[in-house]
């Protein structure tokens, strides 16, 4: 028998949501642990780093465009542009290096 | 009511770089959602109620294969348990003040790219800044799952590849500013990054799966970097 697809919707979204609010409930305090605190100070940075290099690189048509795209962000985060400036100027390195390379 | 529409408002602004990305991400996720025959409104109902890129990919062949309930569980449970960690970390940053219901709520917004503009706030996280993001991301991800999957073709491929990376744009948005500042953070930053490089390309490593890899980085790096350079008492350095 074929099971529903909202039955597997139900489970997928059961499960990420207790992932995600069971710490967010059960940490009341302000943990003390100078270690632990750092560790979850550092956690961020690790993992949007991790995220985005290198898969930036190969998210695009090409490597070069993904290339582009990683420079101009770079550059214009290092000097403290918005997040959507940022973004915009990534999308467009990468669309304006895809219409010369392709 | 200024305490809360500010930060709102804030929160709606930050959250359009974050809707323009999951509109590509959540547009190729419609396509391929149709692909593995499963209906408009299924996967529209699927994106609103999940929030994940990772995990929803992965459940479209899980579906697709008529797996046992069980499978779906145990792969969402691995595929999403960065978020865990994340929601640890978030913990950190709401005032204890705070009614508790916001906490019910902002956990369903703990993604990758709400979380990472949250925590990155400085101060105490309010959550409307929080509710902010999500009403311009929520709308971002679900709209475009049903454009993909309803007109798959209609959008020019290279506007889609270059929306692609929005979200990574935002991301090194995030965390360059501050490793401008901490050099800590920034060779956090540099060695996250060519360890990842590592993990995707090197034969071996590269077959572990992107959200393992994720949790496992994350746990070492950041593991590493809290024993050699623990950061002092106070909580904010602003």
């Amino acid at each position: 028998m074929k099971t529903d697809v909202y039955l597997y919707i139900l489970v997928m979204a059961a499960v990420t949501y207790l992932v995600r609010m069971l710490p967010l409930t059960l940490i009341k305090k302000e943990i003390k642990n100078t270690y632990l605190k750092s560790f979850l100070y550092y956690v961020p940075y690790v993992t949007l780093s991790v995220m985005t290099f290198p898969a930036i690189l190969s998210a695009t048509g090409s490597i070069w465009s993904g290339t582009a795209a990683f420079a101009a962000a770079v550059i214009l985060a290092y000097f403290r542009k918005s997040l959507l400036q940022v973004s915009i100027a990534a999308c467009a390195a990468a669309f304006v290096a895809d219409l010369f390379l392709v | 009511m200024k305490h809360r529409l500010e930060p709102f408002k804030f929160g709606l602004r930050d959250g359009i770089p974050i809707a323009l990305g999951y509109l590509a991400v959540s547009f190729s996720f419609g396509i391929m959602a149709k692909g593995a025959g499963i209906g408009t409104l299924e996967a529209a109902v699927m994106s609103f109620t999940n929030l994940t890129s990772a995990g929803q990919f992965a459940a479209l062949g899980i579906i697709q294969s008529g797996a046992p309930l069980l499978e779906m569980a145990a792969t969402q449970l691995i595929i999403n348990l960065r978020y865990c960690l994340m929601s640890c970390s978030l913990s950190q940053k709401l005032s204890g003040n705070m009614p508790f219901f916001h906490r019910f709520l902002m956990a369903y917004g703990v993604t990758d790219e709400i979380f990472g503009v949250s925590v990155c706030r400085e101060g105490v996280l309010s959550p409307f800044y929080t509710y902010g993001l999500l009403c311009a991301a929520v709308p971002g991800w679900t709209l475009g799952t049903v454009l993909g999957a309803v007109s798959g073709d209609l959008l020019p491929e290279r506007l889609l590849s270059a929306l692609n990376v929005a979200i990574y744009g935002m991301f090194l948005a995030v965390v360059i500013p501050p490793a401008r500042e901490s050099r800590v953070l920034a060779g956090i930053v540099l060695v996250s990054m060519a360890a990842s490089l590592v993990f995707s390309s090197v034969p071996f490593f590269s077959e572990i799966s992107s959200g393992f890899r994720i949790i496992l980085l994350t746990v070492l790096i950041a593991g590493g970097a809290a024993y050699l350079f623990p950061r002092k008492e106070e909580s904010h350095e602003d």
